[in-house]
């Protein structure tokens, strides 16, 4: 899968750290992921997993003290942590945009909603603002609100949740973007209003051909509307595979929690009930396999040495002393 | 919070605060913060050297001296001597005691009453409530300096007088603090179970709310004080202040701006004096705000 | 909005009859007798008499108070027991002179505050940032009368570049605003810088970042909008300040205004004049902040709009 050059975004050996002053966490440590042209990527594993900051990291967008350490990311054949502050700037919005988990806060609250869209499309289009005013009501339209004029003229908090989900997702398509990154994009909204938003993303990544990259930690999200799945646990990928094979033939302990914390119907929140204890902190992580502290397969060489990746199968791969055969287990 | 802040804030937060409890973070914060150290340092020093003072300095403060009157600084005297011969770096020394009792009682007293304004009206509500926060609209509407003007105008100056009208203006701020504390935590699930289990009203205020407001009122008292101080030297500059035994140093630069064009140290040392003790008060309570409450910054 | 402007002007009414109700209290029944304050132990019992009678003094507290209460509506303070003519002339005559100074001095803190605030927020904890910020620790801290003293000291009296005392000109007003005005710059600064950061941690900020803004744009057009909202508050919460600091301003340079008024009446014990000179300032400071009430409202869309 990661051989192919003609992909969206790859990014290779990634490591984002936080230079706290209690010590160096890192956030992100040696992730490879690779998103090809037209699907969609979803990249889970629980809060603190490191997976917004690898979306962060795309867009060069990580605040002080994190700070990117190596690794490359490309966009296209183009390496983006080579690009200069105003040619990352160029990138952001127009050829990368990024939704955020929480509609309620993403919006500026003193500005229209349609003023918010325009102004992706102007810093970049170069578009006239007659002209970006007219494709902002057309991308109304497309994200399905109702009554787009309307809308245009309205401030954040006269909209309701995910009307401004539909805003937020407007100004990320507005520029018809390769690549969108969609961090918890439904986390925050009702079921009903979920399923009616993922069935959208679905619907403009077809429409457009722009890939999405889907930061969850919900397995429900993931079997929605992603092709591929890489799971992250404390800053590094423990198993990767396309959404069939990962549900059908789960192999690392914590993907398998994970699934066994898929909420269900009537409760909106994925609380991890499959997984005993918490997350490491990334300041103070376990020797060996980072999940061994919690993990019921655990052996005494777990906490000693750290697995590799491997491949099990065809473009499935773990980070896991027990996977080689079998969703039931095997031998080191 | 998004997942995204959490991730931040867990790790980029990590550094602040080990231990939690409020005296540990005041250390940890003094330990941190050069600036602060020193300023305490420096307010220690100042206090200890004038509660000292009759033990090492080698002149009376109010012992006129006819031959040294108006003598410039000097080896001797190291900030000159007054109209009446005095030595004034010893009368700054002294005088430090009236600016640290003016720092602590009035604030003191308008802390003590400004906490319990504000649990009450935070825990009682309704008409309790009405009422003190209206009181506490009226105080703070009047510019402070003025109230503190006309209360001591009515109490007839003198140092008494002065701390009721200190003490009159600055109770509103904190209630207000401690309301909002109050209220939010009144909501808060310890709340609740110790209501649940029958523990009185009036014990959940005092063992359960007080307690969780104790950093905002450290950080309103450390931030109260140098105001206390200013206003108290506007007073006595404008002449409704102390009288004159009792010299604040504000009472001091009131008295020798008269002088200002031919002796001007007489003015300028006891006005640098309370200069340095504000700014060594202002920089240990911005410390301890930044470290006990960092949603009270304004 | 409007229902909203209307709101905070009427909760202002009661918030200015109550600042007028403790102002009577603590200047005419507290202690005692205000005759006895204002004129001391030794007086002619006919003398006090004739004042007891012209200011109604027998009457009961609450009729008094509601004497005094629509005098003041209808432009009357009563009269200077030492001056003998109308508070409120004398009010007018040195009304300009306050106003001119605190607006000197309100410009020059906000032109120096927000600046200075928004540097240092945007550069925060570099060298300029602790500049700042310790300029503005040092405008809090800073005594207003000595700080004074000294300009004069200096400017006046060694350089004589400007003039010592008086209020005949611009130039007269240049070192009474600097004093009066760094200290309130110091508090806007600090303020604008806390709000500032505050702000540049929302999503919003992120999603404008994302969006591919230029850093001034993000500060500028996102940021400062939202973060000048509580700023403006302020500003007018300043005005409080900068009318209790013209009092020792005006004391040191000699200007004739309302604090000056109001010190000399503490002086001459003039009970009437002290009342309606504190009245008077405090019910600008009241109508300042309903002004800052209703700016807010036409910036912040959450309320313009609904």
């Amino acid at each position: 899968m990661d051989t192919a050059d003609n992909g969206t975004l790859s990014i290779k050996n990634l490591s984002t750290h936080f230079f706290t002053r209690r010590g160096i966490a890192a956030a992100v440590d040696d992730v490879t992921l690779f998103i090809p042209k037209k699907s969609v990527v979803g990249v889970v594993g629980e809060s603190g997993c490191g997976k917004s900051v690898t979306a962060l990291s795309v867009l060069r967008l990580v605040s002080r003290p994190g700070r990117i350490v190596s690794g490359s990311v490309s966009l296209g054949g183009e390496d983006l942590l080579a690009k200069s502050p105003a040619e990352m700037r160029q990138i952001r919005g127009s050829r990368i945009s990024m939704i955020f988990q929480e509609p309620m806060t993403s919006l500026n609250p003193v500005y229209t909603a349609g003023r918010q869209v325009m102004e992706a499309m102007m810093i970049h289009g170069g578009t006239g603002k007659a002209e970006a005013r007219d494709r902002t009501v057309e991308m109304f339209r497309a994200v399905g609100i109702p009554e787009p004029e309307r809308r245009f003229r309205a401030f954040p908090h006269q909209l309701s949740g995910g009307l401004r989900q539909r805003v937020m997702i407007a100004m990320a398509m507005v520029c018809r973007p390769s690549l969108m990154i969609a961090d918890e994009p439904t986390t925050a909204l009702d079921v009903t209003i979920e399923a009616q938003i993922l069935h959208l993303m679905k619907e403009l990544q077809e429409t457009f051909g722009t890939s999405i990259m889907m930061i969850t930690h919900n397995m429900g999200v993931v079997a929605e509307i992603c092709d591929y799945v890489y799971v992250m646990y404390a800053g590094k990928i423990v198993e990767q595979a396309g959404v069939f094979e990962l549900f059908d033939d789960t192999r690392h302990p914590y993907t398998l929690g994970l699934l066994g914390s898929i909420p269900r119907h009537g409760s909106p929140k994925g609380r991890l009930l499959g997984i005993p204890g918490t997350v490491p902190s990334l300041l103070d992580l376990p020797k060996g396999c980072r999940f061994s502290p919690r993990c019921d397969r655990a052996e005494r060489y777990c906490s000693e040495r750290e697995p590799e990746m491997y491949e099990v199968a065809p473009g499935h791969k773990v980070r896991c002393f027990h996977c080689s055969g079998g969703s039931k287990g095997g031998s080191p | 919070m998004s997942d995204m802040n959490a991730e931040e804030t867990g790790s980029a937060g990590a550094g602040a605060g080990e231990g939690g409890t409020t005296a540990g973070l005041l250390a940890e914060m003094l330990r941190n913060s050069r600036l602060a150290a020193f300023s305490l340092a420096v307010i220690i020093f100042i206090i200890a050297a004038s509660f000292a003072a009759p033990l090492y300095m080698p002149y009376d403060p109010n012992k006129p001296s006819l031959s040294e009157r108006f003598a410039p600084p000097s080896a001797s005297h190291w900030a000159g001597c007054d109209d009446l011969g005095r030595d004034q770096f010893t009368r700054l020394v002294y005088g430090a005691r009236i600016s640290i009792m003016i720092g602590l009682v009035p604030t003191s007293l308008s802390i003590i009453l400004g906490t319990a304004l504000g649990l009450v009206s935070g825990f009682a509500g309704g008409r309790t409530d009405f009422f003190i926060m209206r009181l506490a609209d009226v105080v703070l509407a009047f510019p402070s300096l003025l109230l503190a003007m006309v209360v001591s105008y009515t109490l007839g100056g003198g140092v008494t007088s002065i701390f009721a009208a200190l003490a009159f203006v600055g109770w509103a701020a904190t209630a207000r603090v401690i309301r909002a504390q109050t209220m939010s935590l009144k909501e808060k699930e310890f709340v609740e179970s110790a209501r649940s289990v029958g523990v009185r009203e009036s014990v959940i205020m005092l063992r359960h709310i007080l307690p969780n407001c104790i950093p905002n009122i450290i950080v309103l008292f450390t931030l109260n004080i140098p105001e206390a101080i200013l206003n108290e030297s506007a007073l006595s500059f404008l002449g409704v202040g102390a009288s004159p035994p009792s010299a604040s140093w504000g009472l001091m630069v009131y008295r020798y701006k008269t002088y200002l064009m031919s002796y001007p140290w007489l003015a300028a040392a006891p006005g640098a004096a309370i200069l340095i003790f504000v700014l060594a008060f202002n920089f240990l309570g911005d410390g301890v705000r930044d470290t006990l409450d960092p949603y009270m910054k304004d | 909005m409007a229902r909203y402007i209307l709101k905070r002007v009427v909760i202002s009414v009661p918030v200015l009859l109550g600042v007028a109700l403790v102002l009577f209290l603590l200047l005419n029944v507290v202690p005692g007798d205000p005759i006895t304050i204002m004129m001391g132990e030794h007086i002619k019992p006919a003398l006090v008499e004739s004042f007891r009678a012209r200011m109604h003094l027998d009457d009961p507290v609450l009729v008094r108070f509601v004497r005094y209460i629509t005098g003041a509506l209808r432009w009357d303070f009563g009269v200077s027991y030492k001056l003998e003519r109308e508070v409120s002339d004398l009010i007018r005559e040195s009304l300009p002179h306050t106003i001119k100074l605190t607006v000197c001095a309100a410009l020059v803190s906000w032109l120096i505050g927000i600046p200075a605030g928004i540097v240092s927020a945007v550069r925060h904890n570099t060298l300029a940032d602790r500049f700042f910020m310790g300029f503005s620790l040092l405008g809090i801290s800073l005594p207003i009368f000595w700080a004074g003293l000294l300009m004069q000291y200096v400017f006046a009296f060694r350089l004589q570049w400007l003039p010592v005392t008086g209020y005949y000109s611009l130039r007269y007003y240049i070192m009474p605003a600097l004093v009066l005005g760094w200290s309130s710059a110091g508090a806007i600064a600090r303020l604008t810088r806390s709000n500032l950061l505050e702000t540049m941690k929302h999503d919003y900020i992120r999603t404008a970042r994302a969006k591919g803004l230029k850093e001034t744009a993000v500060v500028t057009a996102h940021a400062l909008k939202n973060a000048m909202l509580p700023v403006v508050t302020v500003m007018a919460i300043q005005v409080a300040g900068l009318l209790g600091g013209a009092v020792m301003t005006e004391s040191i340079f000699g200007i004739p205004g309302l604090g000056r008024v109001a010190v000399n009446a503490i002086a001459d014990r003039d009970m009437p004049l002290l009342q309606g000179t504190i009245l008077f300032t405090t019910g600008i400071v009241i109508a300042g902040n309903l002004a800052a009430d209703i700016i807010c409202a036409f910036l912040d869309p959450r309320i313009r709009v609904e």
